[in-house]
């Protein structure tokens, strides 16, 4: 029996079509939209004006405040406006555009493709600085700062550092593939955030449907004490931090904590291996692994693409948008945004383009509750979702509290197995915010 | 004009389950009972059956078409269900228009009443065979003998027979006891309801129904553990009074009960704890009544009153908050 948490949990179909495809170099785009909220905390403070010649690698807006993180271009051209532009939801937001003139990298940065191995010695605040500088945010989705989770406070102690490999919305497989493709520079990045929090051990979990993977990344870490790899039982939402961290160490991290709380910091594969660019190469978070798919995408792919590129053209490169189509998701099936603008750009948390046709698109009428309790066996945080959503139908947000709405996770297993169809996560969703706006209410 | 593209909140897939396939897979596992009865009893298993579930259908489209308005729910198959389980719980030899009567009182009182499927406080088959029951008592407790099998007993029901022996009847408990067939009353050979008997038929449901994730095990284990727990306390502290556990879940309607009708989604608990519970309430209710009540088989009250507390079974028995220690 392997490994998987304990509560809840679904099994949507895998649909891993790109599985198979190497990491594609994406050629430049000729125009290159940079936004500068790409991670959660606050926006960027713009370093650049309207008619700057930049260099890759540069920065172009630098963190403002501590939950918040630097952004670079991540090509050389000239920057022809710093404004408002409609992101992938049409919501007008700011952004560095600039017109690409080439590839001319910032100087200090190594642009080979050579494997190294970080410098002995190195100091762990030197190291979290470095990911900082690098504008390191959390690769899954998520898109924390990545050195804000390396700040221990002074009350806490990290005691693992849980590498987060388990990829468990169908669909995606750039994880997947960074693992197979790029699991020395994984495991450096693995050993530099081990370094910097102080730990002594590290888990990678990875799920068993990446068997190639989970025996790619043992053999690269044989006899090595500091990291194991942990294989993991097919189930989603094992990628959800709380339920990796029960997964892999048996503990649950309570109510409105954090994983600190027991000991715990994760890390996606992306962001370590990120980390490991940012701090041996000094290259900034520029570029990321996109899987474009969907059962109408011709080629399904894994490619690496500047940040700014828009998403109609990685659909193009893959063959185009097919006259199916009938919805655009950013991310996977399960937690993804559709995108209504196809102009807009992909950001550090791209983790996938996915195209779906027009039969699935659509959601099926919703029927009366049969009080099945599906939804309540399948919810990964022990909550009842068919009393959250007749609460959240009524505007019932005081009792929605009592229900522990803020608990929710949003990975959509309720409404993914609702036999009636019913949108359980909206209104949960809905009840969320509302008893999140009382709670902070109450606080001032 | 371009092709417009279809934008709503996550998630974006959904798993193939549906109101109709779930019953559907709890038609398909009465199946094998109904097979078994028919084989045991005669074709008008099938006669009754089959009005039953069309008088059930019939009634909610009525309700649905002429009070309600809007799209008809027949299509969800659970009336097809209630049909099943309701002639489940009825005497081969009934009447037909009692039948049709009682289909009437279950879809119509128990469950539309309420508003439909999922908003019925009470089982309704069970509120059909309970209300048929006090109201004609004899045609709901005369049982022909099954005429598949030549050594079997007829007239009443195995605990029929052990209540009266219990009262201090005619014959002793243990004079009775070594009479009754334990491999007749797993096939199928005794009188009953046409529910009440092919017990291994309706384990082989279950089974079915736990491997397609229809229901889980907690309230069938639930029920059927606490009623043998407990008729094996009564049964250790005095063998000569009180019939051995295994006679308990082999008769009556506690396995039809247990699988069947307490694991009905509308009127059982949501949460694992609260179906334990319930399931605990059951099986202790089923064999006060079998015990020490006036009726030989109490099953179907058990699963009645317990029902009404479900609601109060939600409100207190929530599933543990995730990542908060369990209470010692």
């Amino acid at each position: 029996m392997s490994r998987t948490f304990k509560i809840g949990g679904v099994h949507p179909h895998e649909n891993k079509l790109s599985r198979g495809a190497a990491i594609e170099i994406f050629p430049l785009p000729e125009m290159v939209t940079v936004p500068l909220s790409q991670h959660i905390g606050a926006p960027a403070v713009p370093a650049v004006v309207k008619g700057d010649k930049v260099k890759t690698g540069q920065l172009i807006a630098s963190a403002a405040g501590f939950v918040s993180a630097n952004i670079h271009s991540p090509v050389s051209g000239t920057v022809i406006s710093v404004d408002q532009v409609p992101d992938a939801g049409n919501i007008r937001r700011p952004a560095v555009t600039i017109k690409v003139d080439g590839d001319q990298w910032e100087e200090g940065i190594d642009t080979s493709a050579d494997f190294r191995k970080a410098e002995t010695g190195l100091d762990p605040a030197e190291i979290t600085r470095r990911i900082a500088e690098g504008g390191i945010v959390g690769m899954g989705g998520a898109t924390f700062p990545t050195q804000v989770k390396l700040s221990v406070p002074p009350t806490k102690k990290a005691q693992f550092l849980l590498i987060n490999g388990v990829e468990c919305e169908p669909y995606l497989t750039a994880d997947h593939r960074l693992m197979l493709e790029k699991g020395e520079e994984l495991l450096e990045g693995v050993k530099l955030l081990a370094r910097a929090l102080g730990v002594e051990k590290s888990f990678i979990g990875i799920e068993k449907n990446k068997p190639d993977a989970i025996e790619h990344l043992m053999k690269l870490t044989v006899g090595d004490p500091q990291i194991a790899v942990i294989p993991l039982k097919v189930k989603y939402p094992q990628g959800g931090e709380k339920q990796l961290i029960e997964a892999v160490t048996k503990r649950q991290v309570p109510p409105g904590g954090l994983p600190l709380d027991v000991g715990v910091v994760v890390q996606n594969v992306g962001t370590a291996v990120a980390v490991y660019q940012a701090v041996v190469k000094r290259k900034p978070l520029i570029e990321r692994v996109v899987t474009v798919t969907g059962k109408g995408i011709e080629r399904p792919s894994n490619l690496l693409v500047r940040v700014g590129t828009p998403v109609t053209s990685l659909i193009a490169h893959c063959g185009g948008l097919p006259a199916s189509a009938g919805k655009v998701i950013g991310g996977g099936p399960m937690m993804g945004r559709a995108i209504s603008n196809l102009e807009s750009p992909v950001t550090k948390g791209t983790s996938g383009i996915l195209v779906m046709n027009d039969n699935e698109s659509a959601r099926k009428p919703s029927q009366a509750c049969i009080k099945c309790a599906k939804c309540v066996e399948v919810c990964p945080m022990n909550l009842e979702p068919y009393m959250l959503y007749k609460l959240g139908i009524r505007n019932m947000f005081p009792e929605m509290e009592e229900y522990y709405a803020t608990d929710c996770i949003e990975c959509g297993s309720c409404s993914f197995t609702c036999p009636a169809s019913l949108p359980l996560l909206d209104y949960i969703r809905l009840g969320k915010g509302e008893v999140m706006k009382m709670i902070r209410a109450r606080k001032n | 004009m371009e092709k417009k593209l279809i934008v709503g909140p996550s998630p974006h897939v959904h798993g193939s389950d549906t109101t109709q396939k779930l019953m559907r897979d709890v038609l398909i596992a009465l199946a094998p009972a109904l097979l078994v009865v028919t084989f045991i009893y005669g074709t008008r298993v099938l006669v009754v059956t089959g009005v039953s579930i069309a008088a059930c259908v019939l009634i909610e489209f009525l309700i649905q078409r002429f009070m309600f308005g809007g799209k008809s729910t027949i299509g969800d198959l659970s009336a097809i269900v209630t049909g099943v389980l309701l002639a489940f719980n009825l005497p081969v030899s009934i009447p037909i228009w009692m039948v049709v009567l009682g289909a009437l009182v279950a879809i119509g009182v128990g469950k539309m009443t309420f508003g439909g499927l999922g908003r019925n406080p009470f089982n309704p088959a069970l509120v059909g065979r309970v209300f048929l029951l006090l109201s004609f008592p004899a045609a709901m407790t005369t049982f022909p003998a099954p005429s598949a099998a030549a050594d079997a007993m007829s007239g009443a029901t195995p605990l029929t027979y052990v209540k009266e022996a219990m009262k201090g009847g005619d014959i002793k408990l243990s004079d009775l006891m070594p009479e009754i067939s334990y491999d007749n009353l797993l096939f199928g050979l005794h009188g009953g309801s046409l529910g009440e008997i092919a017990a291994l038929a309706l384990l082989l449901g279950f089974g079915y129904m736990l491997i397609r994730r229809v229901v889980t095990w907690h309230i069938p284990v639930a029920v059927l553990g606490s009623m043998a727990l407990f008729s094996a306390i009564l049964w250790w502290s005095d063998p000569e009074t009180y019939v051995d556990p295994a006679f308990h879940l082999l008769t009556g309607g506690a396995i039809l009960g247990a699988v069947f009708m307490a694991t009905d989604y509308a009127t059982s608990p949501m949460s694992k704890k609260g179906m334990v519970a319930y399931g605990i309430g059951i099986g202790i209710i089923t064999i006060l009544i079998r015990t020490w009540g006036a009726y030989p088989e109490g099953i179907s009250f058990a699963i009645l009153i317990m029902n009404a507390t479900v609601p109060l079974i939600n409100k207190y028995m929530r599933p543990r908050r995730f990542g908060v220690p369990a209470k010692i």
